[in-house]
């Protein structure tokens, strides 16, 4: 187990790597500069301002400039929001998208699963085509119309909750329930899907000739072999969710990652791009790495080989 | 000796699209304690629908038992409600099934799944429960139980996962063990040891076993009696002296006709019973062997005979049987 964590480790430094360089030199191909109202600035005045932030060396140098920073954990200073660094701009917003979001995810698995296994159970009757339903209408709205509804109805319309801006828990209610019904709906497909599958299954039979009860056999036996599909789609989700965010951020008013990405994209934030990207990137290989964890976890066919019990 | 299972004109439907599936169409036969009952039949014949009937396994919908009375111990299990079921299946009557590689859940070590059986029907501690599974392990000829006990399904191989089945399924002792094709997915060499283990355990627990089977090889090593299914009905049972020497019904000669022999000259072919079982969406009035019969007459169209009784122990479903038929004998070729 140890040597397979070393080895991964490893690939997951060497993903990262490739996925800086590229960002690197693709994010200097796009058009426009760093500099705000170009046109207005003399000549002069640009090169002053480049030859500060370095952006005069040829880009081979650049490059390694910023990776001798980036080993010592460094990602430089933003050129957007003055002056501050983009390590701070990251541990200011990730907590506040981090914690929407796995809030989101948790409200999604505790409500999307059992949805999934009540509609497998009941299969072809009124509950499984509202279940059914939900995870169509969980798909197919996107989060902000939804966002937008919640936020006017029971913000402003009903005042039960704050409609937007970021401060108690209480604000958090609101987007977290916006996000979350994604996640509702795409637990809530797979795991019936699967759970259709292993219903039909011979084991299913076993448990039954033994005479354990339905409940039983459904908890002990069934719910276990449906988690695969549900935890691989759920890493991808995660991300997602974690980082993608930012309509809502926006609708909400709330100062996350999102609208940072998107903001250092537009206005050429060359560190900005790097940092979140590179931030991005480590959650999303964690993330997949914690997954292949957990298949092992449930499933110990999957388990890693010359592991011993 | 008294009977431990009655089945009495068992009825069975499957409802599809295409409308009533008329899987078991009337199916009597008895157990009594202790003894082996063979059902053999070709593949789509009933066999299995009638097994998972007797624990009321099949699942409703789309399959229902119709009509018809499963009396085990006296009591009409038809009537029983799913908790009274629970109460038996496992206890009083226990299932082993054709493919040990799918029969075991992946995810559970198990030991696990040999001791929920017993806690829930025996009430006993988990440690006892674990020692007893673990005593079952190697009852049923699996080395090392107490490792074996904690490792996955993946880690054995066909052969011992059947014999982790019937570990499981004999570990509270029930009375009734049906075996669902027990060897059809297991290779010859296994399939005698899986046999040969059936049989001793049998003797030293005294539960009678269903075994159905299409392998008549199987039925002549271990079974008292044979009840022979064509198109969801008996048409013959008797004891197994019976249906191998004295066969009466003509599907049964073609069963024993397309089984190959050992003592058989090499150039004499295996004969097949051409042609395929009637539908069972819409199935004949008359008997359903009748469009692979050599010997159908006008009336087996029309009418299904009734039972006749050689012997005792020996019930035939066949209008050669009427007096009035003519007089053909099985000559084995």
């Amino acid at each position: 187990m140890g040597k397979y964590v070393l080895q991964r480790v490893i690939y997951m430094v060497v993903t990262l790597w490739v996925i800086a360089t590229f960002t690197f030199f693709l994010m200097h191909t796009l058009p426009g500069s760093p500099l705000k109202n170009e046109e207005r600035l003399s000549p002069e005045l640009q090169e002053q301002i480049l030859a500060e932030y370095g952006l005069d060396q040829p880009l081979p140098i650049q490059y390694v400039q910023y990776f001798k920073r980036l080993l010592v954990g460094d990602l430089g200073i933003s050129f957007y929001y003055d002056g501050r660094k983009v390590t701070d701009l990251i541990a200011g917003g990730f907590p506040v998208s981090a914690h929407i979001g796995l809030q989101a995810i948790l409200i999604g698995v505790l409500v999307g699963v059992p949805l999934g296994c009540i509609a497998a159970l009941r299969r072809g009757t009124a509950v499984d085509n509202a279940a059914t339903l939900v995870a169509i209408l969980g798909v197919s709205v996107p989060s902000f119309v939804l966002a937008a509804l919640l936020s006017y109805y029971v913000g402003v319309v009903w005042g039960i909750l704050p409609a937007g801006l970021w401060g108690s828990w209480k604000h958090s209610i609101l987007p977290s329930l916006s996000l979350s019904v994604l996640v509702i709906a795409q637990m809530a497909r797979f795991i019936r899907t699967e759970m259709l599958e292993v219903l039909g299954q011979d084991y299913i039979k076993t448990a039954k000739a033994k005479g354990l009860s339905q409940s039983v056999v459904v908890m002990r036996h069934a719910l276990r072999n449906s988690l695969i599909p549900a935890i691989t789609i759920l890493g991808p989700l995660m991300i997602n969710i974690l980082t993608g965010s930012l309509v809502v951020e926006h609708i909400f008013a709330i100062p996350g990652m999102g609208e940072m990405f998107v903001q250092s994209i537009v206005v050429n934030d060359y560190t900005g791009i790097m940092g979140v990207t590179l931030f991005y990137s480590l959650l999303i290989i964690i993330v997949i790495f914690v997954i292949d964890i957990l298949y092992g976890l449930i499933d110990p066919r999957i388990r890693i080989a010359g592991v011993k019990e | 000796m008294e009977s431990l299972l009655e089945v009495h004109d068992l009825h069975v439907s499957f409802d599809t699209y295409q409308g009533e599936v008329q899987a078991v169409r009337g199916v009597s036969f008895d157990v009594k304690k202790g003894e082996t009952v063979a059902i053999v039949g070709e593949s789509g014949c009933g066999k299995s629908v009638t097994a998972q009937s007797l624990m009321r396994l099949i699942s409703t919908p789309p399959s229902r038992i119709k009509s018809g009375a499963i009396l085990f111990r006296g009591q009409d299990i038809t009537r029983f409600t799913e908790k009274e079921m629970q109460q038996i299946r496992g206890s009083e009557m226990a299932m082993v099934f054709q493919d040990p590689m799918t029969s075991l859940n992946p995810t559970m070590p198990v030991g696990k799944q040999i001791v929920e059986g017993l806690i829930k029907h025996h009430k006993v501690s988990r440690e006892r429960a674990w020692e007893w599974a673990t005593d079952t392990l190697q009852m049923v000829g699996i080395p090392s139980p107490e490792s074996r006990m904690k490792q996955y399904p993946h880690q054995f191989s066909g052969g011992m996962r059947q014999r982790v089945m019937i570990a499981i399924a004999l570990s509270c002792s029930p009375k009734l063990l049906i075996a669902d094709e027990p060897t059809t997915a297991l290779d010859v060499t296994i399939e005698a040891q899986i046999i040969e283990l059936m049989k001793e355990l049998q003797k030293r627990l005294g539960t009678a076993i269903i075994l159905i089977t299409h392998d008549l090889g199987v039925v002549a090593e271990i079974a008292d009696r044979v009840v022979v299914m064509y198109a969801g009905k008996v048409v013959e049972t008797g004891t197994v002296d019976e249906i191998f020497y004295r066969p009466r019904h003509p599907y049964t000669w073609g069963l024993l006709q397309s089984m190959p022999r050992l003592d058989q000259e090499k150039s004499r072919e295996l004969r097949p019973i051409v042609g395929t079982p009637p539908e069972l969406i819409h199935p004949p009035p008359g008997c359903p062997f009748v469009p692979r019969c050599k010997y159908a007459m006008k009336i087996c169209q029309q009418e299904m005979p009734d039972m006749a009784c050689p012997t005792l122990s020996h019930r035939v479903f066949c209008w050669l049987e009427h007096p009035m038929a003519p007089t053909v004998h099985f000559v084995r070729s």
